[in-house]
């Protein structure tokens, strides 16, 4: 079985983090580090393929990320967490691509990974926690004609069918597709292993492929700003929320905090 | 606008999310938000018996119901399918509105990627700015405000609940109702669905459209009964961070936050709840934040409009009385 998972290396979210003047979130800092939900990604995606046989001869989990020369970092947490091989899609044209153009980026790597060995599935996170906007799992799945199965909590592979247990704001959903097929899992299910000192030891010597654009045969104008449809125009810090109260309280307190409810209408 | 204008910006578009027949709230302040606009409004349904009345009520000046044929409708690929079919038919749309749900946001994607548009998440609102449309949005866990151009032939904005507040208008022109079916792609039919079950619902209202949020965490130490009775009284819906769904004190559907749901209420409290990162990302958009928490030094009191530094014990019993005193 051929699983790949898409990491993004993102800015630590417990650290400050800011835009440029263009809109642009700052990256590159040195606390970066992988999606935290992309670790839950990485897991689904060992246990999946482990349940196939991996990391039996003929078996392979690849971890691929699209972003600047650090990302490297994330594929080799990912490689230390027991992926097989990684790919790192580093081009400068890349930086500043939207959501829809990042996922043109990954969906062309799928494709050439897939060319080279079929793949059986493709793993996201249900979220990148910078940009945070869920939308490169479905954009895949589109972009690669394959079959839309996200937010997964459970996943079953058998005989080149892919089965998921899912949950959405109102049902639970078991699902079916032929693979190949695109998931993405939620943080519940899939508590990220740890890598220990054996598995980083040998994540340094196992492979980290390069690509460019020039590999995944993209024109620079399908990505980065001119690729894509949307645009930052304006960005600025939010001042602090004004005229905060707080109180040392206790019982006798709480008529104070009745009043400003309702003042505010809530009471 | 100027009538010139108005031609550059389009119709507007409106993506109805409905559950058994009935309107989410959420679609309705959609439509309140379009109307606003001053442009054609233009409500799609997918599925048979939209109740034209009300969404013309909020803003509809044209509802079209679609059928996909071939799949089953509430799949992401068939709601594409539908909307493709739709929106050609409508003509010159400019804009589409689609609620800020993991749902609507894969619309989103799937749709921008087979026409060219730019999708724009998490909206508190968007207007027609120097020729293009532009939506803005808080982000980094509310620590930043953005405004993003869309400058693709179409923007799909996902707006966040509680960006305007659904307002009726009176005399409401009958909406004109066409009808539509659209074939299933063959994405949307490689997907089957084997089983789907209703969730138990509560008597609360569903807590990403709620407008007071009553929040517990780790503070409330497993006993969320203090949390539902202020809720009850305030008359809005429970939630929980990580830690306490993760205990199983309360299902994980309670969970507020990046990885749960996200809120944006006019009233959120939050009772024993740190306000960590990951939490705050999903509620910083909260109009009005009290805190009750026994450590000054919670990050919570660093965004909390009325914070009280107490313990929940002692002040959740006295909030909760002193409010039910009140109204008599
Ligand atoms: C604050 C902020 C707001 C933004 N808002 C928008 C917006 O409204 N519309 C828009 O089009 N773009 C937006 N972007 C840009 C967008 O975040 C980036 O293009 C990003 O690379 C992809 O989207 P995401 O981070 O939201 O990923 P999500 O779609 O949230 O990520 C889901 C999963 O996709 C995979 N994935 C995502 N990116 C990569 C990657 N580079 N490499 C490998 N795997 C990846 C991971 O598995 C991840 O868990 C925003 C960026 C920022 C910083
Ligand atoms: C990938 C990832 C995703 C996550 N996603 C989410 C998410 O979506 N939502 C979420 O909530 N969390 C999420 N988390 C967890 C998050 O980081 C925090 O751990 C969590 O929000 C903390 O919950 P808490 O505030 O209940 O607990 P704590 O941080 O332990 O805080 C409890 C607070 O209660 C106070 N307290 C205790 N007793 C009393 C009392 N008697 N009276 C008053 N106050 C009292 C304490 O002073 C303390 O401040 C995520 C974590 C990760 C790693």
């Amino acid at each position: 079985m051929r699983v790949v998972v898409c990491v993004k290396h993102v800015p630590d979210i417990q650290q400050p983090r800011s835009l440029r003047s263009d809109g642009l979130l700052v990256r590159g800092g040195d606390d970066d580090t992988l999606n935290e939900l992309d670790e839950d990604a990485v897991e689904a995606g060992l246990r999946t393929a482990e349940a196939a046989g991996f990391p039996a001869e003929g078996h392979d989990v690849t971890v691929l990320t699209v972003g600047p020369s650090a990302a490297v970092e994330s594929l080799r947490r990912g490689l230390a967490m027991g992926a097989s091989t990684a790919v790192h899609v580093h081009d400068d044209a890349v930086a500043g691509s939207d959501a829809i153009a990042t996922a043109r980026v990954l969906a062309a790597a799928v494709a050439k990974l897939h060319a080279e060995q079929p793949v059986d599935v493709l793993v996201a996170g249900m979220a990148a926690l910078d940009g945070l906007t869920s939308l490169v799992p479905a954009a895949l799945a589109e972009l690669l004609g394959w079959p839309q199965l996200t937010l997964a909590d459970r996943i079953e592979v058998a005989d080149g069918v892919v089965s998921v247990r899912r949950e959405t704001s109102t049902d639970v959903e078991e699902l079916t597709a032929p693979t190949p097929a695109v998931l993405s899992v939620t943080d519940q299910a899939f508590r990220a292993r740890f890598p220990n000192f054996k598995g980083i030891m040998a994540a340094r010597k196992k492979p980290v492929t390069t690509w460019t654009l020039a590999d995944l045969d993209l024109a620079e104008s399908a990505v980065g700003p001119a690729g894509s449809a949307t645009r930052v125009v304006h960005a600025v810090e939010r001042p602090e929320r004004p005229d905060r109260v707080l109180v040392t309280g206790d019982a006798e307190t709480v008529p104070a905090l009745v009043d400003y409810l309702s003042q505010k209408g809530f009471a | 606008m100027s009538e010139q204008e108005n031609r550059a910006a389009g119709r507007v578009a409106v993506l109805v999310d409905h559950l058994d027949g009935a309107v989410r709230p959420t679609a309705l302040e959609l439509l309140t938000l379009a109307r606003g606009l001053g442009l054609e409004v233009h409500a799609v349904w997918v599925g048979y018996s939209a109740p034209s009345a009300e969404l013309a009520a909020h803003g509809a000046d044209a509802v079209h119901e679609v059928a996909v044929d071939g799949a089953d409708a509430q799949l992401t690929a068939s709601v594409v399918d539908a909307l493709q079919t739709v929106l050609p038919a409508i003509g010159d749309v400019g804009l589409l509105l689609v609620p800020s749900t993991f749902e609507g946001r894969e619309v989103a994607a799937r749709l921008a990627v087979r026409t060219g548009a730019g999708v724009v998440t998490g909206a508190s609102g968007v207007a027609f700015e120097d020729g293009r449309w532009t939506a803005h949005k808080s982000v980094l866990a509310g620590a930043w405000d953005t405004a993003c151009a869309v400058t693709g032939p179409l923007a799909v904005v996902a707006v966040a609940p509680h960006a305007v507040q659904a307002v009726a208008q009176d005399g409401a022109a009958e909406p004109s109702v066409v009808r539509h079916t659209a074939e299933a792609s063959a994405a949307a039919r490689a997907v089957t669905v084997v089983s789907r079950t209703r969730r138990p619902t509560s008597e609360r209202p569903p807590l990403a459209e709620a407008e007071v949020v009553v929040v517990g965490g780790r503070g409330v130490e497993g006993d969320f009964s203090g949390v539902e009775e202020l809720a009850d009284v305030l008359g809005g819906a429970v939630g929980a961070t990580r830690v306490a769904t993760d205990e199983g004190w309360i299902g994980h559907e309670a969970q507020v936050g990046q990885t749960g749901v996200t809120i944006s209420p006019r009233l959120y409290v939050g009772l024993g709840v740190s306000g960590a990162v990951h939490h705050k990302g999903g509620m910083a958009a909260s109009a009005t934040v009290v805190a009750v928490n026994s450590d000054p030094d919670a990050p919570i009191f660093e965004f909390a409009d009325y914070g009280i530094v107490g313990d929940l014990t002692e002040v959740l019993p006295a909030l909760t009385a002193e409010l039910r005193r009140r109204r008599g």
